[in-house]
């Protein structure tokens, strides 16, 4: 069995496998990817180099789209 | 009145009316509301994705970014560093450049914290954003953003969401006045005729969310600030007629019997 790891994603604690892959969790979790930004530990990731990185233990994600606003 | 355009870093708009997307009952009234205003440009906040729910309607299936201009807001923001993040992301979203500035420095008041946003105005422009800032009516300040590399000022009528309308017409006037940039009012109406007052003081648009959204009809009063807007402009480039103490009668006065 593949080891776990505690991640944070949009403030909230999540466990997911070991070294997945950012573009791997993405999907996944259904993000449209043409309509959001993706932050990394406070570091803007570039969206076409999503299955280049692996997520690590306690890393934060910020997954952040438009909505209404003044 | 065709050639009459609003421009915004060489960007060129039909309509000089701004709405915000914030505080509608639900996406569709929004769209529709848009719509009816006819609107170019809509602000838009940068908020976390709800990814438990994931048939939670989405701003974009509902207004086209390719048909309105998206104007990403730091709406919520109370530093420079908060704005600055907020704005990046926006950019990564799909490439906008041309965003909307707006730093608050306080929670009940929502005034603007001046000193942040000069700041964020400056690293932003340096960062290739092109910024419509919002501000507070001083003409000073004014000057500075647009030292700073401001792409529009954009002065508050009034506290946002008071709907108190142009509580200061002369620094609104002397802002118009001294800078080339548009002058764009962000902020504090209340009524159509707010927006009429603003445009025939030079202002080169109006910026309204909480007027249009919160009115008890929202789709009638889009019309209506649609509508103000363009009386508005019409005229102020019509030239007033000088204001007299005493009265002047319409008819002439010979050939009376």
């Amino acid at each position: 069995m593949k080891k776990k790891i505690k991640i944070k994603i949009n403030g909230k604690s999540n466990i997911i496998e070991d070294k997945t892959y950012l573009s791997v969790l993405l999907r996944d979790l259904k993000v449209p990817l043409r309509k959001v930004a993706i932050e990394l530990n406070r570091k803007i990731v570039d969206k076409k180099k999503l299955n280049k990185i692996f997520l690590k233990t306690n890393d934060k994600l910020e997954i952040v789209h438009f909505i209404g606003g003044g | 009145m065709t050639q009459d355009k609003l421009v915004i870093s060489k960007k060129k708009f039909k309509s000089r009316l701004i709405v915000g997307t914030g505080k509608y009952r639900n996406m569709s009234e929004c769209a529709k509301a848009i719509k009816i205003s006819g609107a170019e440009i809509v602000t838009v906040a940068v908020r976390r994705v709800n990814i438990t729910d994931k048939k939670k309607p989405l701003l974009m299936d509902f207004i086209d970014p390719k048909k309105i201009t998206y104007l990403p807001n730091t709406a919520g923001c109370f530093n420079s560093q908060e704005a600055l993040r907020t704005l990046r992301l926006a950019r990564e979203i799909g490439g906008w450049k041309l965003v909307k500035l707006e730093v608050l420095g306080d929670k009940k008041n929502l005034f603007p914290e001046m000193i942040e946003t000069l700041n964020s105005t400056e690293i932003l422009t340096k960062e290739g954003f092109e910024v419509m800032v919002y501000c507070n009516d001083d003409p000073l300040m004014a000057k500075r953003l647009e030292n700073a590399g401001a792409a529009a000022i954009m002065p508050l009528a009034a506290p946002i969401g008071s709907g108190l309308g142009i509580l200061n017409k002369v620094n609104i006037e002397i802002i118009r006045k001294q800078t080339k940039l548009p002058v764009i009012i962000d902020a504090g109406l209340g009524q159509a005729s707010d927006a009429t007052i603003a445009m025939e003081l030079g202002c080169d648009g109006v910026l309204v969310n909480t007027a249009i959204a919160k009115a008890k009809k929202p789709f009638v009063m889009a019309e209506a600030f649609k509508n103000a807007v363009i009386a508005g402009r019409q005229s102020y480039l019509s030239g007033r007629i000088e204001k007299k103490l005493m009265g002047n009668p319409s008819s002439p006065k010979k050939g009376i019997i």
